[in-house]
């Protein structure tokens, strides 16, 4: 059944990748999405079979690299953090492809896309099931590369096209950090395997190792390279610059990958190594900072974007950074409860958005949006329900709410209960970023689908909307319009432009999906809490998937935070709302002002905090001029001037009046060179005779 | 069978091929067709008959294999074969990459393809015997003598600055070569036998500590040009360049890995104390080589000349690995040798496609091909891949061992040549964005046609090998750990005790 499980998906990308164009696209959307659901459907089964029952197993599959005492297979390693990670990209992945029949029903490479999505589904699976570091990496850099094409799928538009280059190579300055952390797990347990590594950490506790030229606390060293790994997978803070512009791919795309998926990979392989992450104190608490740090920050530029789906792209990296902060504090099995819900909620928002999107003609700027509530009414209402459980909607005192509120609030109470340094700034940062994700949660919702409508089918032109009410929203910035794809459609894409149309409600084939997943964004929480939250759920439901020294009693102690603690979330929550309603409903003219007013903060948030650019001085433009010099003045100047285009003017110049090197002269030449190796040669043979003979 | 002089057939196979090719009369197509058959069938029974001794290779030996025996020139020096696990993977290598460089040059070749094509096979025979040969004396004469066949290709066939290329490769490896000559001469004299077998056995203990470090100094002066190793690696971009494709897929496939081939079989099992103490100075000029090549390859506007800057850059894992002195790094060497060969063959012969519909290599008159050539943006996907090292690609394992074994004994080395990881995704994806993506503008491209069903049998191969050892490596990998292993023990051995517990895990 496992074996089913994960490679269910490969066979979809071969039979959709290969024989695609022969079967045709509805061919292929069939079949893999079914694959896909049978997959999905026993991945339930396993998730019963290994969280309740108990049944979890290790399954090898084929000997892979074995040199030295290096020795790795391949195989699928089932427990119950891993049954958790199945249901989630199954389930998920299912209902993407399904979607995606609806949403991409008009591209003429629909085989190709479903090939992709099939694939990156199959890498995943192979990174959530490893029992090795290397496996692991495989999945890693299966997702990167399926990630990578599945951005790049519109390869006519330039800004793909670069945002599937930069995703890949920005994740790959994190996978450097991971390589490392394996190489430096190898060195000091002889092993990558799972088993052999879990069971040496405790040993390793405290021993020091050499790394350049430093003598440096080992499991420090190596965790911290490890998460460096997570954190280009996971965009955090620093690495996060190609989530962003990853929204180039199709809006399906996003959601499995960018959202729910690809994206948690760096918490899942935190939480899979916490027996090696719980001996390194120092590494925990950089864990929790990065998350902290990533909350706020992504949540602060979230505020002012005005692409529909960089608005939820950036709320995703700021949730992931949520789940960071519980990992940093020991809580994994509360960063996992997060991702597991998160991955509802935030694939039905991209979705949702995708919805609008379809309705709107591939109209992504909330700017031109508005009032849409009345045309696609089942889809805002899909996006309210997901708002809802982004924002942690629920009732405190009776410990009932969305999805968010139990995952979500669970992550701020753990936050301040969590020890050493970083607690109380994760609390801080936490609380504060879950103010700013019920604004940007509800601005979204207001500017889309309530007020006046700003879009073009409602006034004929779009230069109307420029008087509109969010009109300061970035027309400064020159930015929002190129990312705002506007004009550059893939040419598939361009449907019903210059018609007037009035926007539709998407097929269902589209709705479905977004009810399923309403369901898990209403019910993942209050359903699954009890194992995720609680000791004794936790001990009988993940049992030893992941590990908790007996010293930490994190999962106690925020259950016993003073009464206050529980209500700042919801209290944060309120005041979000209350802001966005005040200024998109009430008063639309305060945001103008605003911005006006605060013109270098607005520009600062609008620009990312100036990170693209910051990088591009600092790493790709040195990095080009380098190239440039070590090519014409390295390679060109020194080393060829001074070597071999020295001597050789000097050989040219003996040999002109000579020998012509032309075609037909080589002959000559090499044969005069045959002549001498030989002589050469047998001369010294000779005498090596006698002198061996001596 | 065993008495079969089986490694001697493979060899010289080719050369029979070659003498019948210059029996062809006649210079018409018929002729020319003629040729080409005989050249294809020669390659093809070569590479059936290398099969032999993968067949009937035992595994569990770090003895040669196959050896064979025959007095040749009297006293010390004779005709000596053999194979063991380090080198069998390359003979295979080389037999197999052959036919593809023949199908690779049936359209693209029009001149002089009877000289060609013995060139080709007289290449095939003497590097066969390189990785063959027993005799120290014997193997000197086939690495020398293959720089005359590979000048020739390039000189003659090669494209407009192709004198100045060949010129460069000649001065450059010469210069090498002739050091070693005197470092062999002086090993024979010192131990009083040409027997590899013999040296490998006594070398380390026979040659003094002083008298080491020369030889060593002499034969990395060889097989530093022949890998490129940084600085002495100018000469491989250019004669890629001009190289027509079947050349770039020899030089890059077979011709770089003699360096590393000289360095597992003489330099580290020979000169052992001389490797360790070198060691640090090969990582140095690895790590540059990698940082240094793969910036450069970034800048290039030649897609010939960003692959062979890559190709450097790959060839630094490999030194890396082998001086390691330890098994990851070693087994990674050989693996890494054996990938490099597959994939940036393959990405010769990719490149060779689209410049005989075009006949130009320059990154900008391309772009948006996979409008017009699908199937081709998906094999061009699958080496690109390869050559960043993902996961699941042969590329991926070498890559990853010697890195491995490199961190096991230089953190810092290992360190800065991670970066290449990085690195190498940078200028590989901006190759394949520049040429493949995008829109189709330029009109010369309007009518480019998708590959045929020739170029198809010569890539399809090469991607199924791509894959399969990325998903099971084990072919290789098994077939020479037996022989690192001896020769980490020997290396060990030598460099006394403090090492051996230095590079044994501690579990």
């Amino acid at each position: 059944m496992y074996q089913a499980i994960v490679f269910l998906p490969l066979v979809g990308f071969l039979i959709a990748g290969l024989f695609g164009r022969a079967i045709g696209a509805r061919a292929s959307e069939i079949v893999t999405t079914s694959l896909l659901g049978i997959a999905a459907l026993l991945s339930w089964v396993a998730f019963y079979q290994v969280g309740y029952a108990g049944q979890g197993t290790t399954i090898e599959l084929l000997r892979w690299i074995s040199a030295g005492s290096l020795n790795v297979s391949w195989s699928l390693r089932i427990d119950t953090l891993t049954a958790v990670m199945l249901v989630v990209v199954n389930s998920v992945s299912f209902l993407v492809h399904l979607y995606s029949i609806g949403y991409m029903h008009e591209d003429p490479d629909r085989p190709r896309f479903f090939a992709y999505l099939s694939l990156f589904t199959f890498a995943m699976l192979m990174l959530v099931t490893a029992n090795d570091l290397l496996q692991m990496f495989f999945g890693w850099e299966g997702v990167g590369v399926a990630s990578y094409l599945l951005i790049g799928f519109w390869y006519k538009k330039p800004s793909a096209n670069a945002a599937a280059m930069k995703a890949f190579i920005v994740n790959r300055v994190g996978d450097f950090g991971f390589l490392l952390g394996i190489f430096g797990l190898y060195v000091l347990t002889g092993s990558i395997g799972f088993e052999a590594v879990f069971g040496a950490a405790q040993g390793l506790a405290g021993k020091t190792m050499e790394f350049l030229g430093y003598k440096v606390d080992a499991l420090t060293v190596v965790c911290l390279l490890l998460f460096m790994g997570a954190m280009g997978k996971s965009a955090q803070f620093l690495l996060h610059t190609w989530l962003p512009d990853a929204m180039e791919g199709p809006t399906p795309v996003s959601a499995l990958i960018h959202a729910a998926t690809m994206v948690t990979a760096g918490v899942f392989m935190v939480a899979r190594l916490s027996p090696v992450f719980e001996y390194a104190p120092f590494a925990m608490q950089v864990v929790m900072f990065f998350g902290a740090t990533t909350a706020f920050f992504a949540a602060t530029v979230g505020l002012v974007q005005n692409d529909i789906k960089r608005v939820i792209a950036y709320s995703t990296c700021s949730q992931l950074g949520y789940m960071f902060v519980a990992l940093g504090a020991g809580a994994y099995s509360v960063g996992i409860f997060h991702l597991f819900t998160h991955a509802f909620f935030k694939a039905l928002l991209f979705l949702g958005a995708g919805s609008v999107i379809h309705a709107m003609h591939h109209e992504q700027d909330i700017r031109r949006m508005g009032g849409l509530a009345p045309h696609i009414k089942f889809t805002y209402a899909m996006m309210v329900i997901g708002t809802l459980a982004l924002t942690g909607f629920g009732l405190p005192f009776l410990h009932i709410g969305f999805a968010g509120y139990h995952s979500k609030d669970a992550i701020i109470e753990v936050a301040y209960a969590a020890h050493g340094a970083m607690g109380p700034y994760a609390f801080f940062m936490t609380v504060i970023a879950a103010l700013m994700t019920s604004f940007y949660s509800w601005r979204l919702i207001f500017m889309t689908f309530h007020g006046q409508p700003r879009w073009a089918g409602a006034h004929g032109h779009h230069d109307d909307h420029a008087h509109g009410a969010a009109a300061a929203h970035g027309h400064a910035d020159p930015h929002a319009h190129a990312h705002g794809a506007q004009d550059d459609h893939h040419d598939d894409h361009a449907h019903g432009h210059g018609h007037a149309h009035q926007p539709h409600e998407s097929p269902l084939v589209m709705l479905i999906p977004l009810a399923a997943l309403a369901v898990g964004a209403v019910f993942s929480g209050v359903v699954f809490a009890k194992k995720f939250l609680y000791e004794d759920g936790i001990k009988s439901f993940f049992r030893d998937s992941i590990f908790m020294r007996p010293e930490n009693h994190i999962i106690h102690e925020f259950h016993s935070v003073p009464g206050w603690v529980p209500w700042t979330p919801f209290v944060m929550m309120a005041i979000g709302f209350a802001l966005a309603w005040y200024m998109y409903i009430r008063r639309p003219d305060v945001p103008v002002q605003l911005a006006r007013e605060h013109r270098g903060l607005y520009q600062f948030l609008l620009n990312k905090w100036y990170f693209d650019e910051l990088y591009d001085r600092i790493f790709v433009r040195p990095a080009r001029w380098l190239g440039r010099f070590f090519w014409k003045k390295g390679d060109g100047w020194l080393i060829d001037g001074f070597g071999p285009d020295g001597i050789a003017a000097r050989v040219v110049d003996i040999t002109r009046g000579v020998v012509r090197l032309q075609t037909g002269y080589v002959y000559h030449y090499a044969f005069a060179m045959l002549i001498g190796v030989a002589a050469l040669a047998t001369w010294f043979m000779f005498s090596g005779g006698v002198g061996g003979a001596h | 069978m065993s008495n079969a002089p089986i490694l001697s057939i493979i060899t010289f196979l080719p050369l029979l091929g070659a003498a019948l090719i210059l029996m062809v009369r006649g210079d018409d197509e018929a002729a020319r067709r003629n040729i080409r058959m005989i050249a294809l069938f020669a390659t093809l029974v070569t590479f059936g008959l290398s099969l032999i001794p993968v067949w009937l290779f035992n595994p569990a030996t770090a003895e040669f294999q196959f050896v064979e025996r025959a007095p040749w020139l009297g006293g010390v020096i004779s005709y000596r074969m053999g194979v063991d696990g380090i080198s069998l993977p390359l003979v295979v290598l080389t037999t197999f990459l052959m036919p593809f460089c023949i199908l690779a040059s049936w359209v693209s070749i029009d001149k002089r393809v009877k000289e060609y094509m013995v060139a080709f096979l007289v290449l095939e025979t003497l590097m066969i015997g390189v990785f063959c040969a027993l005799d120290i004396v014997l193997f000197y004469l086939f690495f020398e003598a293959g720089l005359i066949p590979m000048f020739l290709i390039i000189g003659i066939w090669g494209g407009k600055r192709r004198i100045y290329a060949s010129f460069k490769f000649f001065l450059y490896t010469l210069a090498g070569s002739l050091l070693m000559l005197l470092a062999i001469m002086a090993m024979i004299w010192t131990a009083g036998t040409s027997d590899i077998a013999e040296l490998l056995k006594t070398g380390p203990k026979l040659f003094s500590r002083d008298m080491q470090f020369w030889l060593w100094l002499a034969f990395f002066a060889s097989f530093a040009v022949k890998m490129p190793m940084w600085p002495v690696h100018t000469w491989l971009p250019d004669a890629h360049v001009e190289a027509p494709t079947a050349g770039s897929v020899i030089l890059a496939g077979v011709l770089l890995k003699m360096g590393g081939y000289g360095f597992l079989r003489f330099s580290v099992p020979m000169f052992p104390e001389a490797s360790a103490f070198f060691a640090p100075f090969v990582f140095a000029l690895s790590v540059i080589a990698i940082i240094y090549t793969s910036l450069v390859a970034m800048m290039q506007e030649d897609i010939k000349k960003l692959i062979a800057y890559s190709s450097v850059a790959h060839m630094g894992f490999v030194t890396m690995g082998i001086f390691a002195g330890n098994a990851e790094g070693i087994q990674g060497a050989v693996f890494q040798m054996i990938s490099h060969g597959i994939v940036s063959g393959a990405l010769f012969l990719c490149v060779g496609v689209v410049y005989d519909r075009m006949h130009t290599r320059e990154i900008a008159a391309y772009g948006g091909l996979v409008n017009r050539m699908p199937v081709y943006a998906v094999i061009f996907m699958v080496f690109t891949m390869a050559n960043v090292g993902l996961p699941g690609t042969s590329g991926f394992v070498g890559e990853f061992l010697t890195l491995m074994g490199t961190f096991k004994s230089s953190t810092k080395a290992a360190f800065l040549a991670t970066t290449g990881v990085i690195l190498s995704a940078g200028y590989a994806l901006w190759l394949y964005r520049q040429v493949i993506w995008g829109e189709l503008t330029k009109p010369s491209l309007k009518a480019i046609t998708d590959v045929d069903r020739r170029e198809l049998t010569i890539l399809v191969p090469l991607v199924v090998l791509t894959i399969f050892f990325g998903v099971y490596p084990r072919p290789i990998l098994a077939t020479s750990e037996v022989a690192v292993n001896a020769l980490v023990e020997s290396y060990n051995q030598a460099n006394g005790a403090a090492r051996t517990a230095a590079t044994v895990p501690s579990r």
